[in-house]
């Protein structure tokens, strides 16, 4: 084999190189977000839940963002009956960022964390967070 | 003897059909929230079956009357305002006689006091829009109560609506609107850049059981109800005065009417 060691230390280098980001990771586990409930207007109601149940909002949410705006938009019907009857008019910006208030710590924490940016506060403006 | 591979194959389908058909009832279980949920309109809200506008131009005697009615609605939806005309977005505006109703000009016949007037223009909200018929994506709508819809979420910014439109009522946000807003009307969308927009007659104002912005501001000046009614306020208006449309000969059937004559102060 000519060249022998430089070869098997460019190869060396190479993998070091493209193994990196497993080897710089190892150990270091990425920590689940914890989106925050904690806003004035959640403390303030008497029985803590959202429009729907929490495993249904956390896996479904976009779809029935989604149906809202279809709803509201396109068939005006902008009142929305969850499945337990209470009744919520559909508005991102009036009804759920009333009281999800910290969009900081309640949708951008997952989003960041699952890498997704969602379109909606081009438009949508999100309520004002005290600094 | 244990079973044989028949019978082992056996028990394998059919424990599979079983867990297939299992499945489908857990997913029915697990989705019971999305299909439970129902749309309802709000029950407050105004409905008709053919809005229309009628401005009263008599009415508007000073500047700030036209002023104010347009304040209003740029207030509360939010309307940039980029301080240049090219890159202009407007819902309601004014503009002269002789630009809104170019094929009625009759200068012998005309008041002099109408010849120099602005006219108040807006979103026709026209029976056959033809921005509707253009429209790629669907994104501009005719609803079953006459109001020409816009969905900003479907509006890809193609522009075709803008072409069809033979009023100019449509605008394109060349860039984007957010700095350009002197006071955010928080209960209000903004819009982003490479969308158009237009006037709305208030739909989410409607949905309330409010009267549109520009009516509330006008004082009077400007009425809307249902044009097929024949007890609404615009047609017992429309009854007793003289009004003109906008082009009505292109056949698009526009719905804001303006009274610019008759009544109690014929001249």
């Amino acid at each position: 084999m000519y060249n022998g060691g430089k070869i098997l230390l460019g190869l060396f280098i190479f993998l070091a190189v493209v193994t990196f980001p497993f080897y710089n990771n190892v150990g270091k586990a990425n920590v689940a977000p914890k989106p925050s409930i904690d806003t004035p207007a959640i403390q303030k109601l008497a029985d803590k839940k959202c429009i729907e149940s929490t495993a249904f909002m956390k896996a479904e949410h976009m779809q029935l963002l989604n149906q809202w705006r279809d709803s509201a938009v396109r068939d005006n019907s902008r009142v929305y009956v969850a499945s337990d009857g209470k009744k919520y008019i559909i508005s991102l910006q009036n009804t759920c960022m009333k009281c999800h208030s910290n969009k900081k710590e309640f949708c951008d924490s997952c989003h960041n964390y699952a890498g997704v940016n969602p379109y909606c506060w081009d438009c949508h403006l999100a309520p004002k967070e005290g600094k | 003897m244990g079973i044989d591979r028949r019978e082992f194959l056996k028990i394998v389908g059919a424990s599979a059909v079983f867990a297939l058909g299992g499945m489908t009832i857990v997913d029915a279980i697990m989705n019971d929230n999305a299909e439970a949920a129902q749309y309802t309109p709000e029950p407050g809200a105004l409905v008709a079956k053919q809005w229309a506008m009628v401005i009263d131009v008599r009415k508007f005697k000073t500047e700030e009357d036209y002023k104010r009615v347009i304040n209003a609605c740029n207030s509360i939806h939010n309307i940039p305002d980029f301080g240049e005309s090219k890159d202009e977005v407007k819902w309601i505006w004014t503009d002269t006689f002789e630009h809104a109703f170019p094929e009625q000009q009759e200068p012998e016949l005309m008041q002099e006091s109408l010849k120099e007037l602005p006219f108040l223009l807006l979103c026709n909200h026209c029976k056959n829009p033809p921005c509707v018929r253009v429209c790629p994506t669907k994104a501009t709508f005719k609803r079953s109560d006459g109001i020409v819809m816009q969905d900003m979420h479907r509006c890809i910014g193609c522009r075709f609506c803008m072409a069809a439109c033979p009023y100019g009522s449509r605008s394109f946000n060349w860039k984007d609107p957010r700095p350009h807003i002197k006071n955010e009307n928080p209960d209000y969308p903004t819009r982003t850049k490479g969308v158009v927009e237009k006037c709305t007659f208030c739909v989410e104002r409607l949905a309330k059981g409010l009267m549109p912005a520009c009516v509330e501001a006008s004082n009077g000046a400007i009425l809307f109800g249902d044009i097929t009614d024949p007890n609404s306020e615009v047609r017992k208006a429309l009854s007793s005065n003289y009004a003109i449309r906008r082009k009505p000969e292109l056949g698009t059937g526009p719905n804001i009417y303006y009274i610019i004559g008759g009544g109690s102060d014929n001249a």
